[in-house]
């Protein structure tokens, strides 16, 4: 692994942050959401802030861009000098004028930061109008190199393209267009690439580092992926509570990280080295080899059927079979796009299967009733993505859980008393049955929702992208949660992620779809480490840190 | 470990059932509304302890009398007295307002939730809702009581059926949006029925957008009624009611304004705080519901 | 798209026929008896037997659906058994003032209640927004009649600027018709600019919201871009739904104002159809708007691919 290890202590000095302070207005009993943050950016040098959710990163970036939202938030304390011009003295009008021209900003979501009524190349175009006054023709010329030089196809068509019809890549290259177009001395990327699939991400962050490099730009740049942070970081700042608690250059913090957090951090990003294969013996030998899921040629297409409706609607997945043996873990791994969730929801006959065969624990059920369907359904259950929305907000916590036993002849009584054993197991106590979801943490909810599932005793888990918008700490734990009810139960897990890294930790055998069909299918240890397929090679390269093992602080050894 | 888990208390199973903001923040609008609606509901309803008339009792000799200590507010062309008549009128309109209100949340509730849940009754309800909603809501209830009669009856359910699509379509919509949230597909995934579906985890949901509604459809029931009997299709003029007494005033309005004046700032100020009242619940139960039901 | 549209066109078929429905089993089932009106008071049972038998109301409920819908397909709209004329030709006479009322009125609200809304929604929280919401919530409370009559007390009898009632049509006396037609249009207007103020609004605060307002912000556009050029065209779907979900409000709003102002349009026209349960009239108006409603709403629904590129058909 190579890091960034450019000196800048001869660049000036661009972004210059003084213990700044943020709080909530007239709310000093509050504790601040910026506490005396204080960091500096040179020319040319890229600055990584990281943190978990709620750390106050975003917070910085929008106090600089002067974007705080008015009523809601208030810089209480410190100073923010930009290439010598202290930014909190000036006026709204001076504000608007330093911004795109001397500090702009690119986002995390780029569908949502671009107008959907405006065609991308007079949006681009804006900035021009509004700081200067060339005529509209050199605008028009101004905007189509820089459009040359994000890399976008056939500049004119895409000029006069909406937002919608662009991919999420070519919309990220829009927003960076946009933000470079003026050659503004800083540049603070919000997460820019957390939204995109990780082929797309690593071609955003070679732009970046590519026009960084020709206008000499600072970059802050904000993520909470550790890996976006070996790549392409020259500082990295730590943040937490709303406080930096460790600053220094790449390599140091990533090989000898000094502060307990930092370290925490770290040591929570998942390997990229599979786990150790597992023998597939069990306790229970007549349990030994049992298919407890088997897919075979299913093949989900979306609408195409209708009244009024031609056409062959959207084909989703095609063509996917595979097994699963109890107590083993089989991940399907795919960008967005790939089919990987519809694959998930067939299975759970959630959505129904357009063809093929789906097996559990012995009954077929891709075409039974809804009614016929019922009795099986105890045998697959599923934890989804979103852990705020997958519990009933109404219900207290024992309520939901009970709810299935129930469905099934369990008294209630007797489905309490498991609730609370199920409780222990996921690591919260028994009394939290009598709350709210909503006096939960995102981490609690889905282990509340694990428990939920483990209640029916099922014979495969289908985790559904359960990890994926947890904080990478609390991921690790749930993580291993579920390792353990897989020993202690013997369930089968299928687990759909986007994410090699957590792939790698949690399954077996690994599936990877593109477009809805299959590209290989194998033991974890052969698809990540010798990928035989161009399409899987090219995601585990693309895998930002790849060559870095962070949980250790030093290079990856291969074994 | 995470955050500790958070002590319960019994104020937050309020807020857990119905979901509502940890914050309530009211103004001064909606306290004051709630004062002036409770002051009207309470003067109308103890009317025959204050009023000075029978407000049906007509003298021949005493017409269109200004205002007097006699006649606080004057009389009307029949000589009754109308400060007795603007607190009497308001109990029929009141009741006309919320039994409008109730029954239509109920059909509607019913309706709304067959169309959210079967998509085969769907597409026939949501067509004949359609229809209804495009023929003009008064003049669908002018018909219907022209044609039915002008009982008080007659005339809330010449209210109702109007308002009933508005009802279905929002149920409906609630329904479907909360038939995608993944606790629903988890119930279905852990065997539930679909009525038991239905009824524990998507019910609820209708809840607060329903109690919204319903303050909506009682002030508008309410400002219907009175629209009614100025046109001459209302409850029997016998009877009095804000809109009957406007009515009948209409005529000599320009010899003495006070005989629309009085009862149409009664009725005003009625609607006012009922809807002030709906908003302040819509903030409180839903700010997403300002884009639904405007 | 042209497919689109035809199949929407074909869409509005089936609602026109159950409002069709409707309407007829809402006359046929009441208790009124329309042979019994046009033979007077003074008539004997035998000659009404006699009318019913000619207007066929003696047939059974779908014959006389049937005889009716074919008549409506033919354009024949039948015949008001209080005048005697034909159904066409009353409205023919009865329309124009109804319409240029309804368009001076729409022009009236659209032009006020958009900046109101989009002022409320910048100023969120201020007086500018209050004062906004004030005149919203008022005007929904206030019945459209109160309004007529506050507006001819203080606009015509105290300050004498107008007369009171009637109307001029504009082609005889543009002037007149202003005089005339600008109260009667303030009064329908009310509601309608509170209904659209309210949801000018609240879309504008959602779309404030968006990310792409903050990027444009991030990009130092002026205020009055951010708002103009950014957030109202975003905002403008739903604005456009309430207008034409508003349209019904506009036409209960036209029968009760015609009234007040004692303006010879199709809203009294129906009123007084309806009190006189002059059933052909009631039918053919009840229709009329429906039609009228479903069709201003299918324009509304077709013009929002023009406001958003990412509604196509």
């Amino acid at each position: 692994m190579r890091f960034n290890s450019r000196d800048f202590s001869n660049n000036k000095v661009v972004l210059d942050v003084r213990d700044l302070s943020v709080r909530l207005p007239n709310q000093p009993q509050v504790a601040p959401i910026l506490n005396q943050v204080s960091l500096q950016i040179r020319a040319g040098e890229t600055a990584c802030l990281v943190g978990e959710s709620g750390s106050g990163k975003s917070v910085t970036s929008l106090a600089v861009m002067g974007l705080l939202p008015k009523d809601a938030l208030r810089v209480t304390g410190g100073g923010i000098t930009l290439s010598g011009r202290n930014l909190l003295e000036l006026t709204q009008k001076e504000m608007r004028a330093a911004r795109a021209r001397n500090m702009a900003m690119i986002f995390q979501e780029p569908m949502t930061a671009l107008n959907p009524v405006m065609r991308v190349g007079d949006q681009i175009e804006e900035v021009l109008k509004v700081h200067g006054d060339l005529p509209q023709k050199a605008r028009q010329e101004r905007v189509l190199a820089i459009m040359e030089q994000v890399h976008l196809p056939d500049v004119r068509r895409v000029y006069a393209s909406y937002p919608h019809q662009l991919s999420g890549g070519q919309r990220q290259r829009i927003m960076i267009a946009m933000a470079l177009i003026l050659e503004p001395e800083l540049l603070i990327a919000d997460e820019p690439t957390t939204a995109l699939d990780v082929t797309t991400q690593g071609q955003i962050l070679k732009l970046i580092a590519e026009l960084q490099e020709k206008q000499d730009t600072a970059v802050l740049f904000i993520t909470h992926d550790m890996g976006v942070v070996a790549e392409i970081a020259d500082s990295v700042h730590v943040m937490k509570d709303g406080q930096v608690v460790e600053q220094a250059p790449v390599e140091q913090l990533l090989r000898q990280p000094r502060e307990d957090y930092t370290r925490k951090l770290l040591k929570a990003v998942p390997s990229l080295i599979p786990r150790q294969e597992r023998p597939e013996t069990l306790s229970e030998p007549e349990s030994q080899g049992e298919k407890v899921l088997q897919v075979q040629k299913l093949r989900k297409v979306y609408g195409g059927r209708g009244f009024f409706r031609r056409g062959e609607g959207t084909l989703a997945a095609e063509d996917v079979s595979f097994a699963i043996t109890r107590g083993r873990t089989l991940g399907i791994v795919g960008e967005s796009g790939s089919g990987k969730s519809t694959v998930a929801r067939c299975v759970m006959r959630l959505i129904e299967p357009t063809d093929g065969q789906i097996v559990v624990a012995g009954s077929e059920i891709a075409q039974l009733s809804r009614q016929a369907l019922r009795p099986h359904r105890r045998h697959i259950q599923i934890v989804f993505q979103d852990p705020f929305r997958s519990l009933n907000p109404r219900w207290k916590v024992g309520r939901s859980l009970v709810e299935g036993p129930v469905n099934y002849g369990a008294s209630r009584q007797e489905a309490m008393q498991q609730a609370g054993d199920l409780m222990e197991l996921v690591g919260l106590p028994r009394e939290a049955l009598g709350r709210y979801p909503h006096q939960f943490s995102g981490g609690q909810r889905q282990r509340i929702a694990i428990a939920r599932a483990v209640a029916m005793k099922p014979d495969v888990l289908v985790a559904d992208e359960a990890v994926s918008a947890l904080d990478v700490s609390i991921q690790a734990q749930v993580l291993e949660l579920l390792a353990d009810i897989q020993e202690k139960l013997g369930v089968a897990i299928l687990f759909i992620t986007h994410d090699l890294r957590v792939a790698a930790q949690i399954c077996d055998d690994i599936l990877v779809m593109q477009n809805g069909k299959i590209v290989e299918y194998g033991p974890a240890g052969d698809v990540l480490a010798n990928p035989r397929d161009a399409y899987t090679r090219a995601l585990t390269d693309a895998a930002p840190g790849r060559g870095w093992d962070f949980a250790n602080f030093r290079e990856l050894q291969s074994a | 470990m995470e955050k500790a888990v958070q002590p319960a208390s019994s104020s937050q199973w309020l807020l857990g059932a119905l979901s509502l903001p940890r914050r309530w923040r009211l103004g001064a609008a909606p306290i004051i509304a709630g004062l002036l609606l409770l002051a009207i509901v309470l003067a109308t309803l103890l009317a025959p302890l204050f009023v000075t008339h029978d407000p049906l009792a007509m003298e021949a000799t005493k017409r269109l009398q200004p205002p007097s200590s006699e006649y606080l507010l004057g009389t009307d062309p029949y000589g009754r007295d109308m400060f007795s008549r603007v607190f009497y009128g308001g109990r029929v309109s009141l009741l006309i307002g919320v039994g409008a209100a109730l029954v239509s949340i109920a059909l509607g509730l019913i309706i709304g939730l067959i169309a959210g849940f079967f998509r085969t009754a769907d597409a026939i309800i949501m067509r004949i809702m359609d229809s209804l909603m495009a023929i003009p809501a008064i003049l669908l209830a002018i018909a219907l009581v022209a044609l039915s009669g002008a009982s008080i009856g007659s005339v809330i359910i010449a209210i109702t059926i109007p308002e009933i699509p508005r009802v279905v379509r929002l149920v409906r919509s609630v329904v479907l949006s909360a038939r995608e949230e993944p606790y629903v597909e988890a119930a279905t995934a852990l065997g539930s029925s679909m009525p038991k579906i239905l009824i524990q985890h998507l019910m609820p949901n209708t809840m607060a957008p329903l109690i919204v509604q319903g303050t909506y459809i009682c002030a508008s029931a309410i400002l219907i009624e009175a629209i009614l009997s100025f046109l001459g299709a209302g409850v029997s003029t016998e009877i009095p009611t804000w809109g009957n007494i406007m009515a009948e005033g209409r005529s000599y309005f320009q010899l003495n304004p006070g005989l629309i004046f009085w009862p149409g700032l009664m009725l005003s100020l009625c609607i006012l705080s009922i809807n002030l009242i709906g908003d302040t619940a819509r903030d409180l139960l839903d700010p997403r519901l300002k884009k639904r039901e405007a | 798209m042209l497919g689109y549209i035809i199949r929407r066109i074909l869409a509005i078929l089936p609602v026109l026929l159950i409002v069709a429905v409707i309407v007829f089993l809402m006359l046929r089932l009441s208790p009124g008896d329309p042979a019994a009106i046009l033979a007077g008071d003074a008539a004997t049972p035998a000659q009404i037997d006699r009318i019913r038998t000619e207007l066929g109301l003696n047939d059974p409920l779908h014959v006389q659906f049937i005889t009716w819908m074919g008549q409506l397909l033919q354009g024949d709209l039948g015949t008001s058994l209080i005048s005697r004329t034909d159904v066409w030709t009353m409205i023919e006479r009865r329309i124009d003032p109804t319409i240029n009322i309804a368009l001076l009125t729409i022009f009236i609200s659209v032009m006020l209640a958009v900046p109101m809304g989009v002022i409320a929604a910048w100023k969120h929280r201020t007086w500018a927004d209050y004062l906004v919401m004030t005149f919203s919530v008022l005007g929904f409370s206030i019945p459209v009649f109160v309004i007529g009559y506050i507006f001819i007390s203080i606009f015509s009898l105290q300050l004498r600027w107008l007369p009171v009632q009637g109307y001029t049509a504009p082609s005889e006396d543009l002037l007149g018709f202003f005089q005339r037609a600008i109260l009667p249009a303030l009064t329908l207007a009310t509601i309608y600019i509170a209904l659209i103020a309210r949801m000018t609004r609240a879309s504008m605060l959602e779309v404030l919201n968006e990310d792409y307002i903050r990027t444009a912000r991030a990009k130092g556009v002026s205020e009055r871009d951010v708002l103009f050029r950014h957030a109202l065209r975003n905002a403008a779907v739903p604005i456009m739904t309430i207008i034409g979900i508003g349209f019904a409000l506009l036409i209960g709003g036209v029968v009760v104002t015609e009234s007040v102002f004692n303006i010879p349009g199709i809203g009294r026209l129906t009123v007084d159809a309806i009190l006189a349960r002059d059933y052909p009239v009631i039918q053919a108006m009840i229709l009329l708007t429906a039609g009228i409603y479903v069709l201003v709403n299918l324009l509304i629904d077709l013009s929002y691919s023009l406001i958003d590129p990412r509604i196509r058909y």
